[in-house]
């Protein structure tokens, strides 16, 4: 045992030199219309005002599915280019030129950034369609696809960024997207609450990203990815350290992980296409993007790149513990984001090992979550927008094909045999218990938690399914106090349900089979195979045996007895569980109390101290300014009386000096 | 007799003509108390001129001279449209300087 | 200018010669220039109190003007003729001069009041000139200097020479420029007084214009009637009818009451023309006409009823002119004096 481990870390480091320099390439220009066309179309909508509003939907499906199609266009010339040759960096000419600091506004074509533009545009594109149908009786569907554009277009600059600098302008636009489509009901103030809510822990993570970009600049002069990462070889441990944790600080705020998660429940304000496109397929997860990209920096900062594995640990358990308590479906469906998202944390916590397995349980995740809140989507849309799921229960009758989708991506979700997160989350478990560093706890400790939040998530995401579409039917009236008569969702909103779970069903499969990991070598490294600490069989069979261990827990629970419309009471844990552990307590008495009495002790000492002696000062002024004022008569012989005097002392005080 | 007289003299004037400036109240009689102390700074540039036996310290007092009558014109050139406009030429009546 | 200052030498031989060499020998000054010294110097202080306490300013200047004539002395004595004389030229001459006339423009027979007005000022003011004089005194009393030299070698091709040499030679940038504050300074004292015009000029064209407009009288006024008895400016003329004109007396005389009386001297008239003399004893007669004047006479009508005596007492009246011609010479200049006090007042 010893031996191997003493082997694997040679082999991690020549795993990071395989990642492929850039190269030139003509066609990457074109990637340049991922961004323009959906950032054209916001703006049209935007600028065009209600003379948009009979078309813009289609607009933005339109600039949507532009973008999806030139990002296959890129995909094809990609592939038909040799693996080393996948990487590709393309200038638009000099953008900041400071100093010490001249940047190219650049893009990177590549499998990593290729592969998230694929996921966000089809996805986007998909749940654009989705959405023409959901909004259709909202007066502002137009600024609604006017945001989804911009959100696109930022998240495609965030990806497709060949600098840090300009991944920050997209960052900083998906936040303003999420911002905007968080509180796009903002009549509502808890809605509008909310949206600060992420916009203020955003703001946290990415000071984080500043810092990073900070002593980036510092250390290595240049702010662009190929400088960064040839900078890495020859810079201090200390100062990487420093960088990973600040670029993981961002990564926690984008990504909502411990200890900045505690806005994304609070997001699920949003409409609900929203929650699926931003707050579970996409910008949720470039932290996930972020850290990969970084994979250079982690590597060679061992303590930072543990310390993104146990934050994902973390939060992989808190958002399952979490997520068995929520009655909220979008809210329960949230915690489980917050959970896979910390499942992509830990692999990318886990080393180059772990980066294409974090990108692949990305990308399906992408297709089953979004899948799911679409058919949340689907359940409120038939269910007057009641969100209780113990208001819920037998709805698989009525909402035949809301039923099948929504359980293709449960089982999923769940890892089982061969829906696509069986491939993904599997594959995770398995690199966890992988010993990484030569340090036989962690791979148990990793492997040990990413084991029991499987049979977590089977649970919780078992109880969900069970509530909304088996049992009884627990429904309450409407809001206008007739009774409840769901219905199936019209065609726009099934098809791209439909289309999800078809990727829920056979992604994982297909990808595994087509060498997805082999494609995203040439951007994440090459990883040798590395036996864990127990055979892979007996890993497969205990995950599964502890996701149908949840499952049955579950139906036991929540399908055959019956279920209160009420709340229980609960342990405490649930309780806990309930207020999200506790993490906005924790979080006003951390931050928000002490910060709060920190701003009226500013005041207060701004009005005493401060105020007081510039107050004081002008008052001291004013005194002496009245005394003096009186020897300021105004006549000349005053003054010239003043001068003889002056000049009588000084004459005196000269003789005297000089004795 | 020396020479040492003629600066304690010229000391003399030159502080009478300075109590003059800041006695007296009209106009043209503190003016002349200008030129009092003038004429005294001139005689102890001579009596230096004659010390050293060098002409400069007369040159000089010759330029303090033509300054002195430029001085004058315009003081006096003052003074009179200040009487115009006040009708008097007392320096006390004039304190714009306290605004 | 170089015969002038020879005869000045001339003039002050033992200044030009002896003392120089005695000064520089001995450091001290000869005997005439320590008793020139001793005369000027207590007359210059006082001259100088006087500019600080007299309270009229004309007395104040001419103490600055003795002060100054007694500096113009003791730079003479001092071998710095050229400096006398435009001690004496410039300042006396020019300066003081200019002070007087502004003095008088501004009212000389002001007294000024020497209240002090401003609180504290006369003890500071006292205080300080005192304490300036014993101080300035005291340095230039108590310093040490070097030995006397003299002016003897500097003076040698004469002291005008000398001073020319410096003037235009090593201080001729500086003499430039004082020419330059000259003409700016008699620039500035141009602006300074200047006065702008706020109302039309009323020049000869305007008056008579204004005359003709208003219908007043187009001609000089008639003179007086003067006939021979005296140069008399108090008898009105006549017109062609016999009668006086009142406006021919100059008005002063009118206004007081000075005139003859125009009835009288037409019954003297009509008498003479009778064939008597005028005051009725003289020898005089008239050789053609045997009635008086048909003005005269109606004239004499026109009065009958008014005063009956006044023809009698009427030679008396005419012979006593000194008095009154006196008086109104007299009253002529206070009339005058008032004129120009209204024009001053304007």
């Amino acid at each position: 045992m010893h031996t191997l481990m003493s082997l694997t870390t040679p082999a991690v480091v020549t795993a990071v030199e395989d990642v492929v320099a850039p190269v030139a390439w003509d066609g990457a220009r074109h990637a340049a219309w991922l961004v323009v066309v959906p950032l054209v179309s916001a703006a049209v909508l935007l600028l065009l005002g209600r003379r948009a509003d009979r078309w813009g939907h289609w607009l933005g499906v339109l600039a949507s599915a532009a973008s999806f199609v030139v990002a296959l266009v890129l995909f094809l010339g990609l592939l038909g280019q040799p693996a080393e040759q996948r990487v590709h960096d393309v200038s638009f000419g000099t953008w900041v030129d400071a100093g010490a600091l001249t940047l190219d506004a650049g893009l990177r074509v590549d499998p990593l950034s290729l592969t998230f533009v694929l996921l966000v545009t089809f996805v986007g594109t998909l749940i654009h369609v989705y959405s023409v149908a959901y909004m259709e009786h909202d007066v502002d569907r137009r600024r609604f696809f006017a945001y989804l554009n911009l959100f696109v277009a930022a998240m495609l600059l965030l990806v497709l960024a060949d600098s840090y600098l300009l991944l920050f302008v997209g960052w900083e636009g998906v936040g303003l997207a999420s911002y905007l489509l968080i509180g796009f009901w903002n009549h509502n103030t808890a809605y509008a609450v909310a949206a600060k809510k992420a916009f203020v822990a955003n703001r946290v993570g990415d000071v984080g990203l500043i810092v990073a970009m900070g002593l980036m600049f510092a250390a290595f002069g240049g702010l662009d990815f190929a400088t960064v990462h040839a900078g890495v070889a020859g810079a201090d441990t200390g100062v990487l350290t420093l960088i990973g944790l600040a670029l993981l600080l961002a990564a926690c705020g984008k990504s909502a992980q411990f200890p900045l998660q505690s806005w994304l429940g609070d997001a699920m304000a949003g409409p609900t296409p929203v929650s699926a496109l931003i707050h579970a397929a996409t910008m949720v997860t470039a932290g996930v993007y972020l850290i990969v990209r970084s994979g250079e920096v982690y590597a060679a900062a061992p303590t930072a790149q543990l310390v993104v594995a146990v934050v994902g640990a973390i939060t992989l358990l808190f958002g399952a513990i979490v997520g068995c308590a929520k009655d909220d479906i979008k809210k329960a469906l949230a915690a489980s984001t917050m959970s896979q998202i910390g499942y992509m944390v830990l692999a990318a916590g886990l080393g180059p090992i772990g980066y294409a397995f974090a990108i692949f349980h990305l990308v399906t995740h992408g297709f089953f979550k979004a899948g799911m809140f679409l058919g949340a989507g689907s359940v409120m849309h038939g269910m007057d927008d009641q969100v209780d799921m113990r208001r819920f229960g037998g709805l698989g009758r009525y909402m035949k094909i809301t039923y099948v989708t929504f359980m293709a991506g449960w089982l999923a979700i769940l890892g089982v045999f061969p829906f696509a997160g069986f491939w993904s989350k599997d594959k995770i478990i398995e690199a966890a218990f992988v010993p990484v560093d030569g340090e036989p706890w962690r791979a148990w400790v990793f492997g040990g938690i990413a084991l029991l939040g499987a049979g977590i998530t089977a649970f919780y995401m078992s109880r969900l399914f069970f509530l909304t579409f088996e049992g009884q039917k627990r429904w309450s009236a409407k809001r206008d106090g007739s009774a409840q008569h769901p219905h199936e969702s019209p065609l726009l909103m099934t098809v791209p349900m439909v289309v999800l779970a078809v990727g829920s069903v056979g992604l994982g499969w297909f990808l595994s089979s087509a060498g997805f990991v082999e494609w995203l070598e040439p951007s994440v490294g090459h990883a040798e195979h590395h036996e864990p600490v127990l055979p892979v069989p007996v890993i497969v069979g205990a995950t599964l045996a502890v996701v149908l261990v949840g499952l049955v827990l579950a139906w036991r629970m929540y399908a055959v007895s019956t279920v209160p419309v009420a709340p229980p009471r609960g342990t405490v844990l649930t309780r806990a569980a309930r207020q999200d552990l506790y993490q906005d307590v924790v979080n006003d008495a951390a931050l928000v109390d002490p910060g709060r009495y920190l701003t009226r002790s500013l005041v207060y000492g701004d009005k005493a101290v401060v105020d007081g002696a510039v107050t004081g000062l002008g008052k001291v002024t004013v005194g002496v300014g009245d005394a003096v004022r009186r020897v300021q008569t105004g006549y000349a012989r005053s003054y010239a009386a003043s001068t003889v005097v002056g000049l009588v002392v000084l004459t005196v005080v000269v003789l005297a000096v000089r004795g | 007799m020396t020479l040492t007289h003629y600066l304690v003299l010229a000391a003399i004037l030159f502080a009478i003509g300075a109590t003059t400036v800041l006695l007296r109240r009209n106009a043209i009689i503190v003016f002349m108390g200008v030129e009092l102390m003038l004429n005294s700074t001139n005689l102890l540039l001579v009596t230096f001129a004659r010390m050293h036996g060098d002409l400069t310290g007369q040159v000089l007092a010759f330029f303090v001279m033509v300054v002195a009558a430029a001085e004058v014109v315009v003081g006096l050139g003052i003074i009179v449209s200040i009487f115009r406009t006040r009708r008097s030429a007392s320096v006390d009546d004039v304190n714009l300087l306290k605004s | 200018m170089t015969g002038a200052f020879a005869a000045v030498h001339a003039a002050l031989p033992t200044v030009a010669t002896a003392v120089p060499t005695a000064l520089a020998e001995t450091g001290r000054t000869s005997t005439a220039e320590a008793v020139l010294f001793w005369v000027l110097a207590p007359v210059m202080v006082l001259a100088a109190l006087g500019l600080l306490f007299a309270r009229k300013a004309v007395h104040a200047a001419l103490a600055v003007v003795v002060v100054m004539i007694s500096l113009a002395f003791l730079y003479v004595a001092q071998e710095a003729p050229f400096l006398g004389v435009v001690q004496v030229v410039v300042y006396t001459g020019a300066v003081m001069m200019l002070f007087l006339f502004v003095l008088m423009l501004v009212g000389v027979d002001r007294s000024d009041s020497l209240v002090e007005t401003i609180r504290g000022q006369r003890w500071i003011g006292v205080l300080a000139g005192a304490g300036l004089g014993v101080v300035l005194a005291g340095v230039v009393g108590r310093a040490t200097y070097p030995a006397a030299q003299g002016l003897v070698e500097a003076n040698a091709d004469s002291n005008p020479i000398g001073i020319a040499r410096l003037v235009f030679g090593e201080h001729v940038l500086a003499l430039e420029v004082v020419g330059c504050l000259l003409v700016v300074a008699a620039l500035g004292a141009l602006v300074l007084t200047h006065r702008r015009r706020l109302a039309p000029r009323i020049g000869q064209r305007e008056l008579a214009e204004r005359r003709v407009r208003e219908g007043a009288n187009l001609a000089p006024l008639p003179a007086p009637g003067v006939y021979a008895r005296h140069n008399a400016m108090d008898v009105p003329a006549l017109d062609p009818d016999g009668r006086p004109l009142e406006h021919s007396v100059p008005r002063v005389l009118r206004v007081r009451g000075q005139e003859a009386d125009a009835r009288e001297y037409a019954a003297r008239i009509d008498r003479v023309l009778a064939g008597g003399w005028a005051n009725g004893a003289g020898s005089f007669t008239s050789a053609t006409g045997d009635g008086p004047p048909l003005g005269a006479r109606a004239l004499a009508r026109d009065a009958a009823g008014k005063d009956d005596d006044r023809p009698e007492d009427a030679p008396g009246g005419a012979d006593a002119p000194d008095e009154p011609s006196a008086a109104s010479a007299d009253a002529h200049t206070a009339d005058g004096d008032e004129l120009r006090d209204e024009e001053v007042r304007r």
